[in-house]
């Protein structure tokens, strides 16, 4: 009896002891809902940063507010748009023309902000294509995409754009290499004779107008990402390689066979030395240059035929530092002094010195060249290896405290060490898989040390299920303290490769609100009800018609025949914040305009059948919305009407 | 000089600025306009607070039927000479020093100023009222009465969805100011015959 007595006693002891387990559930709470306060921007309030994100497939570039997470605006770069009519318009159709005709779609994958000084200005965002190489300029002060430069002899273009400390040049480098010039030869003739380019585009200092200043024609391998170096190392430009096998097929094993690739040190400032000096040469090539013009508001291509080149092996110009394995980013500190080679499939992160490359440099030390351009000896170019940091490391941003932080693709964590020491100070996963990183400002001499966000590429059971397709996941980190701490977790659209992000105070003051009527120089622009009218020439009608609230001027239109082709050009006379108006037109096809005040923008409406057919505002402007609507009566062909337009019978 | 001249003189001079300065103000806030939208009334003109405003407040107004904010009302046509007469008169009464004049001065002031806030309750009540008899929203009180949208001579109104706001404006300031001068004036002069 007594023994059982015992047993009960421990069995009934022990199952107390491990359901006492629960106390921790207060300081679960109580931590929950600290962290929640440093995420919880109140209704009315604004975020304290801007994060430009890159919608990767989608082609465009979206916009968020951190800390809160929340989406702002989805700007439309490379693909077209039918809510904004970006490439669908008239206006705007002309920025997505390349050499290879009008392209509806792009793969938009780095964003990064211009800088001045070495610190973000937050004037312009650039982001580069992946598909057909081009690199877009998007201004800061109306959040509209007004640049973009088509890249010739590239094929895909990766390692771009990246913008040196001054804004003087934006880099292409093209991901896959191909014969140069094309021609008609066996894939397998790869090795020796495809060539990679690499492409330097200034930046105007006024206007930011791109130009391609020069290429050089690199070895064949793949270009992958790129950094300039800043401080210090300002003047220097630095591209992470892979592929220097020069293998054309199952790249996966091909490629990933040499236990070092290259980062190819750029310099740039000799570069421009050698172009001074005429040691270049001018090739023919075919490229689209688009640009938008804000008091036209409309965008022109110019076709661009030649491109000044540069030999890789001018002495002094390029310099290949050894890094582990297949690296992905190649990363600079804010003092200019490190440049961090991600080796993607090795276990370590290499990090070079710029000073000890500079010596290696001097003193010759080379243990071979390639194509050429000399192969610094790796022993004397490295500043030291985290060791064992993770597994695939990607990309490294960092703080402004002498700390950097790696994203592991495979292990799934971002890694926090200390640049100089080399030791590992923190680890956190991330769910799932992440891609990069982005700290407000990290690529410049000044960044805000506050937060930290994780690009992820596998999401499964973040959020609430949404079928077999489903959205990217961004998880954003506080790093002010020791140690890294989980603030938020929020999805992303299309495919968030690269992001950049500033305090919102460098952006938010100069935000347009409207545009001055008295400013707009569209062609085709109509500045009061009065001057609204329609023309005939020959088949084509152009009707120039305005829009305030809540009617359209003209709205009963008479004397279109089937076959015309009508142009509409619309004007907003609308001088107040927030007060777009829409029009869309039933059978045409393209997609609605949705005009901002004081702007003009125009669709084609080709009439196929006789009647009487209604347009009406698209989007929802005031209290008798749904009345701004307007009829077109379309005539047969051959009717011997005139054109007639009115507002209330006049 | 006397003193009491000088503070008239003085105070007369501060009606130039209602040449500089606007006279009144009249704000529209809502909760579509955290910034409030406005107009700023001079001796001749109105103008807007914030650019584009007038033309805005014109266009929330046309839907109950409101006229426009005209630019030109034949008060802009002669306050600026009335000013000018006061101005000159102010000066003569200063130089010539006789304190009664400067209570003659302030009286017609007095008057003029009754007479000018009349005028602008009238300009009021004609905005607000006499709306077009096509206006999309035609708003009723509990008698089913068409409601107005007179602005508030001075101080704070509810209208519809509006919190509008009926100020002076720096000009008016001054010329409470002057008036004030020239009152005080009459004062010093007459304590010290005493």
């Amino acid at each position: 009896m007594k023994s059982l007595k015992i047993i009960t006693a421990l069995s009934l002891s022990a199952l107390m002891i491990s359901c006492g387990g629960n106390n921790n559930q207060n300081g679960g709470g109580a931590i929950k809902s600290d962290i929640a306060e440093k995420v919880y921007v109140a209704p009315g309030e604004h975020d304290e940063f801007y994060s430009f994100v890159s919608g990767g497939f989608s082609g465009q570039l979206s916009v968020y507010g951190l800390p809160s997470g929340r989406l702002f605006k989805v700007i439309p770069v490379f693909s077209q748009d039918p809510e904004k009519a970006y490439g669908y318009n008239e206006e705007t159709k002309p920025m997505l023309n390349t050499s290879h005709g009008f392209i509806p779609w792009g793969d938009a994958h780095h964003p990064d902000l211009s800088q001045t000084n070495g610190e973000i200005d937050g004037r312009w965002c650039f982001i580069n294509e992946n598909n057909t190489p081009r690199i877009a300029k998007i201004d800061l002060t109306t959040f509209e995409t007004t640049e973009i430069l088509e890249i010739p002899n590239s094929a895909g273009n990766h390692s771009s754009p990246f913008v040196t400390e001054n804004t003087e040049y934006i880099v292409a480098g093209t991901r896959f290499s191909i014969p140069y010039p094309q021609q008609d030869v066996p894939i397998d003739s790869y090795k020796s004779n495809f060539k990679g380019a690499l492409s330097f585009v200034s930046v105007d200092k006024e206007d930011g107008e791109m130009d391609l200043s020069f290429q050089i024609m690199m070895p064949g391998f793949d270009y992958d990402i790129a950094h300039p170096g800043r401080g210090k190392s300002h003047g220097w430009f630095f591209f992470s390689t892979y592929n220097t096998e020069e293998s054309s097929t199952l790249m996966e094993v091909n490629a990933s066979q040499n236990d070092k690739d290259f980062i190819a040190a750029i310099n740039w400032k000799k570069a421009e030395e050698y172009i001074k000096a005429g040691k270049y040469t001018v090739e023919p090539a075919n490229y689209a240059h688009n640009v938008y013009d804000e008091a036209t508001h409309m965008a022109t291509t110019t076709m661009k035929k030649e491109v000044k080149i540069l030999d890789p092996a001018l002495p002094g110009l390029i310099y290949f530092l050894p890094t582990p394995k297949s690296p992905h980013g190649c990363d600079v500190d804010p003092s200019g002094e490190y440049i961090v080679g991600n080796g993607k499939l090795s276990a370590d992160l290499t990090i070079h010195s710029f000073t000890k490359m500079l010596e290696a440099i001097e003193n010759k030390s080379f243990e071979g060249e390639a194509y050429g351009i000399p192969i610094l000896n790796y022993d004397d170019v490295v500043a030291g290896v985290v060791k064992q940091s993770g597994l695939g490391p990607l990309h490294t941003e960092f703080d402004n405290k002498g700390n950097a932080y790696t994203s592991f693709f495979i292990s799934s964590e971002v890694v926090k060490w200390k640049l100089g020491t080399w030791e590992v100070l923190d680890r956190k996963p991330t769910y799932y898989s992440v891609g990069h990183l982005m700290i407000p400002g990290g690529n410049s001499r000044k960044p805000f040390g506050k937060y930290a966000l994780a690009l992820n590429k596998i999401t499964k059971d973040r959020y609430l299920a949404t079928g077999p397709e489903v959205t990217q996941s961004a998880q954003l980190f506080d790093i002010s303290g020791d140690k890294m701490e989980l603030l938020l977790d929020f999805p992303t659209i299309g495919e968030p490769h690269y992001a950049a992000g500033c305090p919102a105070d460098l952006i938010e003051p100069n935000s347009k609100k409207i545009y001055k009527l008295e400013e707009n120089e569209h062609p085709y622009a109509t500045k009061s009800e009065a001057d609204a009218k329609v023309v005939r020439d020959g088949d084509i009608v152009h009707i120039y018609m305005t829009t305030i609230r809540s009617h359209f001027a003209p709205d009963n239109i008479e004397g279109v025949k089937v076959g015309d082709k009508v142009y509409f050009h619309v004007t907003n006379l609308e001088q107040d914040y927030d007060v777009p108006h829409g029009i869309s037109m039933i059978g045409a096809s393209t997609s609605e305009l949705l005009i901002m005040p004081g702007q003009t923008e125009t669709f084609l409406w080709e009439p196929k059948q006789i009647g009487i057919w209604p347009f009406y505002c698209t989007d929802f402007c005031s209290a008798l919305h749904q009345e701004m609507q307007g009829y077109v009566r379309v005539s047969p062909k051959n009717s011997k009407i005139k054109l007639s337009w009115s507002l209330d019978g006049e | 000089m006397k003193k009491s001249q000088i503070l008239m003189l003085i105070g007369t001079s501060l009606l130039i600025g209602l040449f500089v300065f606007p006279m009144w103000t009249i704000t529209l806030g809502a909760p579509q306009y955290p910034e409030p939208i406005g107009m700023n009334i001079w001796i001749n003109k109105i103008e807007d607070m914030n650019p584009n405003d007038l033309k805005n407040i014109n266009l929330m107004n046309h839907y109950v039927g409101m006229k426009e904010i005209p630019e030109h009302i034949k008060e802009f046509e002669y306050f600026p000479y009335i000013i000018m007469f006061m101005i000159t008169l102010g000066f003569i009464f200063g130089f010539v020093g006789k304190p009664k004049l400067y209570l003659v001065w302030f009286g017609m002031m007095c008057v003029l100023g009754v007479m000018g806030m009349y005028d602008f309750w009238f300009w009021e009540y004609n905005y607000g009222h006499n709306l077009d008899s096509k206006a999309a929203i035609k708003f009723v009180d509990d008698l089913g009465n068409p409601i107005n949208y007179q602005p508030p001579l001075i101080g704070t109104k509810i209208i519809l969805n509006f919190v509008a706001k009926s100020m002076p404006s720096t000009g008016a300031y001054l010329l409470f100011a002057s008036m004030f001068s020239s009152i005080f004036s009459y004062k010093i002069a007459t304590k010290k015959l005493a």
